[in-house]
């Protein structure tokens, strides 16, 4: 069981989260203008890293918070990132 | 290769079977192949024999960084079906159960495929609807996929409770009469063999850490054992293709999530067909040759590379089996593990070129073992011709960008 550390509501377990995938994607300023191709890297490719990745997590059972978390993909290892907006 | 027969038995037999001898070489690598496949699993074993068998390509060399098939070819639950939802899909997955029947005579090696049929219960409208549009869409290429009633259902599948008070009670069922179940190790060492035999240099313990280019073309593989020329390079590693693939700068459509699974003690039979309960993630459980309840489900709702699983979805599988077999509550758990998946966003196999010149990759997916012998054989045509095998045309990379998409609903990730 992963503890996923919400800023609002602390460790809580895995099941009241769903991933939202890595934070790292930007989408283009102005997609008319993009190739295909470039659409397609935007909204499909993954860096996918057997590591450490930066990625959103949803409380969506709890606070419904949306937050970023550093997270090793290999060890499980967790690290919170983001403190809670005053 | 020394054919396996009713009479090579006999005659080991009368030896003690210790004169049986290795059933593949262990070369040295060569400086330089024509073909060299990254990983050693049913993937890239496959597509090596079917380079040697089907396209006279015998100069190949398959890396496999560990020990063959000890990566998901040895991590699956054995299954092999084609209830698929997509007219794209169905074709594939059936020429895979094509394959499938006929390889133990084609590679001399028994993968004691066991036609169990799979029946998946059916649980909801909602279940029921999916159910009947993928059944017509496998009736048009020729895949039975049938409807039950309850009463079919408790015939085949006496142990189950049909009351009608649980939560999701049992409506009736839909059934594949072809869907097997395959000895999965059986699937590499036959492959292995069979390529061996051919020519194909099968080298353990050699792991690809760089892929060396040449004006935006491949020219060979930096490994744990040195330098290896090749003029073109086909990736099979299931669970690693984004780390892979980034040795070309190649980004992929896949994230990488682990799959659990785990079996109970085994128990006289009571289990004949595969069975599919529609829970939250669809939970799989079928007895195996051996006798054990062997129960699966969905990956875990994450990236990772742990080749370990968490414990949500083991809870989930549990109860939602627990509630349709109730007796199975005394059995004892003996296993548990899980393989790492490589899940393209539509859930559908990627067998593609790549920007690469000479780079190129067969993405298992969700469904790795199923399509073992399809993948195999799409992409050692991919790969000797440069251009894709019909039935694998549209499982290009480019999919993506033209907005194609194979979206499957019919894998045990995206249940």
């Amino acid at each position: 069981m992963l503890e996923i550390p919400c800023p609002w509501c602390g460790l809580r377990n895995e099941n009241e989260f769903i991933c939202g995938g890595e934070a790292q994607r930007k989408r283009p300023a102005d997609p008319d203008r993009e190739t295909d191709e470039a659409w397609a890297d935007y909204l499909y490719n993954n860096a996918n890293p057997k590591g450490v990745v930066t990625e959103w997590w949803w409380h969506v059972s709890g606070c419904t918070l949306w937050f970023k978390i550093d997270r090793n993909t290999l060890t499980h290892e967790i690290t919170p990132i983001e403190e809670l907006p005053e | 290769m020394k054919r396996f027969s009713i009479f090579s038995l006999a005659r080991n037999a009368l030896t003690g079977h210790r004169n049986w001898g290795k059933m593949w070489r262990s070369p040295d690598p060569k400086r330089e192949y024509d073909v060299i496949i990254i990983g050693g699993g049913g993937h890239g074993l496959g597509a090596a024999y079917f380079l040697a068998k089907e396209h006279g390509i015998t100069n190949v060399a398959v890396l496999e960084k560990g020990w063959l098939g000890g990566g998901n070819t040895g991590r699956n639950t054995m299954t092999v079906r084609s209830n698929f939802l997509r007219e794209d899909s169905v074709p594939f997955h059936e020429m895979s159960l094509d394959l499938y029947h006929q390889l133990s005579r084609d590679l001399n090696y028994n993968l004691m495929v066991s036609q169990r049929g799979m029946i998946t219960f059916i649980q909801s409208s909602a279940a029921n609807r999916v159910a009947l549009q993928m059944a017509n869409t496998m009736h048009i290429y020729g895949a039975e996929y049938r409807m039950l009633t309850l009463d079919e259902v408790k015939r085949r599948i006496p142990i189950f409770d049909p009351s009608p008070d649980m939560r999701l009670p049992v409506r009736g069922g839909v059934y594949q009469p072809r869907a097997s179940m395959v000895r999965h190790d059986a699937v590499a060492w036959g492959f292995a063999r069979a390529a061996d035999a051919r020519g194909v240099d099968i080298i353990q313990n050699c792991e690809v850490t760089g892929v060396r280019q040449e004006g935006g073309a491949v020219t060979g593989v930096e490994t744990s054992r040195g330098l290896i020329k090749g003029k073109k390079i086909g990736m099979a590693v299931a669970g690693h293709g984004s780390v892979v693939a980034s040795m070309v700068g190649q980004r992929l459509p896949i994230i990488t999530q682990p799959l659990q699974a785990w079996v109970s003690e085994p128990v006289k039979p009571i289990l004949n067909e595969i069975v599919v309960i529609r829970s939250y993630y669809g939970t799989y459980l079928m007895q195996s040759d051996k006798g054990e309840i062997v129960v699966g489900q969905g990956c875990d709702p994450y990236p990772s590379y742990a080749q370990r699983g968490t414990f949500p979805i083991i809870e989930d599988a549990t109860t939602s089996m627990l509630e349709v077999f109730p007796s199975f509550g005394r059995l004892k758990l003996l296993r548990h593990w899980a393989g790492m998946l490589d899940i393209p966003y539509d859930g559908s196999p990627i067998i593609s070129k790549t920007n690469t010149k000479g780079f190129y990759i067969d993405v298992a997916g969700s469904g790795g073992f199923k399509t073992t012998p399809a993948a195999a054989k799409t992409f050692a045509h991919l790969i000797a011709n440069d251009f894709p095998h019909p039935l694998a045309e549209k499982l290009g990379l480019d999919r993506f960008a033209s907005g194609r998409l194979v979206q499957e609903g019919g894998v045990s990730a995206n249940r």
